[in-house]
C-alpha cells in the first residue's frame, strides 16, 4: 500500500456517489470536448493567401448572377475563378443527415482547388466527361458504401428537378476525393453546375459564390476592392473576402450557436464546481476522526493537505479521461457522416488537462486547507 | 531503569470563551523505560490532557517535557509529528481503525512513514498481526470484527513500527470484562516480554490492576501513588 493506494480507496469509500460525481465530470468534459473539436476542426480547413471568394454583400445566402463569375474572372490580378452553389442535398431521407452538395465548374474548380483534388486521372476524366456524374469525399463514399459507377439518387431540400418533377437527381459516382485532415474538400459531393442549371425550376442562372486566385497575395486588398467597386450601386453587390475570412464569416453563422452551448457547457462546468466541492468537503468532514488518527500517528499536515488534494485530483481526472474518451469514440463514429470531418484533435487533451487540473484545485483546496488546519485535539474530541 | 518522560514545572491551560481554565500547574514527574503506568483519576482530572502532552498532540503552556534525555516541548509541529511517529504508538478507546482497509493495511499504515521496501512491510505487520494473535484475520474490514479484534489490530497498529512507548487512553472502555482482560494481558506481554514503556488511562480500577503502578489524578496534581499488588 501507498498514498496513491490509500487515496484511490477514499476515493471508492462510498461508491454509488463517486460513480456520480464522475459521470457528471465525464458529461461536462464529453461536451467540452466536442465542441473544441469541432471548432479546431472548422478553423482548420486548408486556405491559399491567394484564394479570395466573392459573394453577395447581403449574406452568403444570397445568390450573385453567373455574369459576375465571369467579369470577376476577366478582371485584372485573377489568376483564375470558378463558381460554386449551394444544392442542399440528402440521401435517402433527411434522417440520414445533410450532405454539402455543391455545383461546380468542373474544370475550374479543379484549377482554384488543385491541391486538395488529388484523385486519379481517369476518375478526374470521368467526372468532366458526363455532366450527370459526381465526385465525393471518401468518408461520404464509405459511409453509404457507394462504389465508382454507381448510380445514385440524391434529393434537394432547395430545388425542385424540372425533368422528373420532384426534388430527386440521379448521378453516377464518377470518383472519390481523398480527404486527409483539414481538407477543404472534407465531406464534399461535387455536381456539374451546368446540370443542375438546366434541370432547376427556380435560380436559374444564379450562383452562390465565386472562389478566385490572385496573381499575388500582395495584389489581394486591390483585386478585392476592384471586384466590389465593379459591383457597387448593382442590383447584386459584392463583398470580397480573403478565403480564411470567408471560412470565419461562413462558420460564425454557428457562431451564436457556438457560443450558446459554451455558455451552458460553462454553466455546467460551475454547476459541477460547486457540486464536486461541496460533496469533497463533506467528504472530508465524514472523515474527520480519521484525518486525526493518521495525524497521531504521524502523517503530518503536509501529507494529509496533499492526499485529499490528490483524491478531488483523482477524480477531475477520472472524469475527464472518461469525458474526452466517450467523446473521441463518439466523434470517430459520426466523422463517416456527411460534413466536416470533426477528430479528437490531441490539443483538446492539454485544454481538458488543464481544465481538470483546476477542477481538481478548486474543489480540492478548500477541504485540503480544513484537513491541513484540522488539530488532533479537534478531530478526535481529546480535551 | 533510566527515566524514559522527565516533566518539570508543566503549565497547561485552556481557554474556553473568555474563561481560562488551568488544567496543570507545575506538574512535575518521571515516568521509568519499561514501566507499565495506569492514570486514574475524576472526569476532568487532566487525565487525557497529560495524555496529549505525553504524546505531543497538545503542547504545554510552560515547562519542560524531555524524552529519552531530549527536549520535546520545544519542537515545532513537523518535528513533534516525526518524532510520534518514531516513538509513540497509539491505542484508543473506540480503536479508530479506518473502515476501508482490511486488518493488515490498517497495521501498515504507520510504517507508510518509515522507509521500509513493501517486503519488510508485510513482513513487520505479519509479525504485528502474529503478536496480537490475529494473522488469520489480516484480509478482514473492521466492521468484519469484533470489537476486541478491532482493538487487538489497533495493538498491531501501534507496535508494529516498534516504538519505545505506548499510549493507551481507555483501551478496554468499549469492551467487556473478558474481553478487556484479554487486552490487558497484551498490553502486559508487550510490556514485559517486549519493554515497551505503556502509559494507560483509565476510569477501570480492575484495568489498573494490570499496571505495574497507578497514578493518581485529581485537579491537575497527583495525589497518590500506589505500586502493583
Amino acid at each position: 500500500m501507498n498514498d496513491r493506494a490509500l487515496m484511490w480507496k477514499n476515493l471508492w469509500r462510498k461508491p454509488v456517489r463517486t460513480i456520480l460525481l464522475v459521470v457528471s465530470i465525464m458529461i461536462a468534459f464529453l461536451i467540452f470536448s466536442g465542441i473544441i473539436s469541432f471548432n479546431i476542426a472548422i478553423s482548420t480547413f486548408n486556405t491559399l493567401p491567394t484564394r479570395m471568394v466573392t459573394l453577395s454583400k447581403v449574406n452568403f445566402t444570397q445568390t450573385l448572377p453567373i455574369a459576375h463569375y465571369e467579369r470577376i474572372a476577366a478582371m485584372e490580378g485573377v489568376a483564375a475563378a470558378t463558381h460554386m452553389n449551394w444544392f442542399g442535398g440528402y440521401f435517402q431521407d433527411q434522417q440520414s443527415g445533410f450532405l454539402p452538395v455543391f455545383a461546380v465548374d468542373p474544370e475550374t474548380y479543379f484549377q482554384v482547388y488543385s491541391e486538395d483534388l488529388q484523385i486519379p486521372a481517369e476518375q478526374r476524366e470521368a467526372f468532366f466527361k458526363d455532366r450527370a456524374s459526381m465526385l465525393v469525399a471518401e468518408p461520404v463514399a464509405e459511409r453509404y458504401g457507394w462504389r465508382i459507377g454507381q448510380r445514385i439518387p440524391l434529393q434537394s431540400n432547395i430545388f425542385t428537378n424540372r425533368n422528373s418533377g420532384n426534388s430527386t437527381w440521379e448521378f453516377t459516382l464518377a470518383g472519390t476525393i481523398p480527404t486527409p485532415q483539414g481538407s477543404s474538400q472534407s465531406g464534399s459531393v461535387l455536381i456539374h453546375y451546368d446540370y443542375y442549371n438546366e434541370t432547376v425550376t427556380f435560380g436559374r442562372d444564379r450562383i452562390g459564390w465565386v472562389p478566385f486566385l490572385t496573381k499575388s497575395a500582395d495584389l489581394n486588398d486591390q483585386v478585392a476592392a476592384a471586384i466590389d467597386g465593379r459591383f457597387l450601386n448593382s442590383q447584386d453587390e459584392t463583398s470580397t473576402q480573403d478565403e480564411e475570412t470567408f471560412n470565419k464569416s461562413f462558420t460564425a453563422q454557428l457562431g451564436n450557436i457556438a457560443l450558446v452551448v459554451s455558455l451552458v457547457v460553462g454553466a455546467a462546468f460551475i454547476a459541477i464546481l460547486l457540486i464536486v466541492g461541496t460533496t469533497m468537503a463533506l467528504a472530508v468532514r465524514e472523515r474527520t476522526k480519521e484525518i486525526g488518527v493518521m495525524k497521531t500517528l504521524g502523517f503530518s499536515s503536509e501529507r494529509v493537505l496533499r492526499m485529499v488534494l490528490g483524491e478531488s485530483m483523482l477524480l477531475s481526472f477520472l472524469g475527464a479521461v472518461l469525458g474526452c474518451g466517450a467523446a473521441a469514440g463518439l466523434l470517430s463514429l459520426a466523422s463517416g457522416g456527411g460534413g466536416p470531418p470533426i477528430y479528437f484533435a490531441p490539443i483538446v487533451l492539454v485544454y481538458a488537462a488543464i481544465i481538470a487540473l483546476l477542477l481538481g484545485l478548486v474543489t480540492g483546496l478548500g477541504p485540503a486547507l480544513a484537513a491541513y488546519r484540522l488539530s488532533i485535539i479537534d478531530a478526535l474530541g481529546r480535551r | 531503569m533510566t527515566d524514559l518522560f522527565r516533566l518539570t514545572d508543566v503549565e497547561k491551560s485552556y481557554t474556553r470563551g473568555k474563561e481560562k481554565i488551568s488544567i496543570f500547574d507545575k506538574l512535575t514527574m518521571r515516568i521509568e523505560e519499561g514501566d507499565f503506568v495506569a492514570i486514574m483519576g475524576p472526569s476532568g482530572s487532566g487525565k487525557t490532557t497529560l495524555l496529549n502532552l505525553l504524546g505531543g498532540t497538545d503542547k504545554a503552556n510552560k515547562g519542560e517535557i524531555e524524552f529519552d534525555g531530549k527536549r520535546i516541548d520545544n519542537l515545532s509541529e513537523g518535528q513533534l509529528t516525526a518524532w510520534r511517529a518514531a516513538n509513540v504508538g497509539f491505542i484508543f478507546q473506540f480503536y479508530n481503525l479506518m473502515p476501508i482497509l482490511t486488518a493488515a493495511q490498517n497495521v501498515e499504515l504507520p510504517l507508510l512513514l518509515t522507509k521500509l521496501s513493501p517486503k519488510k512491510r508485510r513482513d513487520n505487520v505479519a509479525t504485528a498481526l502474529k503478536i496480537v494473535g490475529l494473522e488469520d484475520r489480516a484480509k478482514h474490514r473492521p466492521r468484519e470484527m469484533s470489537g476486541g479484534q478491532q482493538q487487538r489490530i489497533a495493538i498491531a497498529r501501534a507496535i508494529v513500527s516498534d516504538p519505545k512507548l505506548l499510549l493507551c487512553d481507555e483501551p478496554t472502555g468499549d469492551l467487556d470484562r473478558t474481553t478487556a482482560d484479554e487486552i490487558l494481558g497484551t498490553l502486559q506481554v508487550l510490556n514485559r516480554d517486549l519493554g515497551k514503556t505503556i502509559i494507560m488511562v483509565t476510569h477501570d480500577a480492575q484495568a489498573a490492576k494490570y499496571a505495574k503502578r497507578t497514578l493518581h489524578l485529581d485537579k491537575g496534581h497527583f495525589v497518590e501513588s500506589e505500586l502493583a499488588a
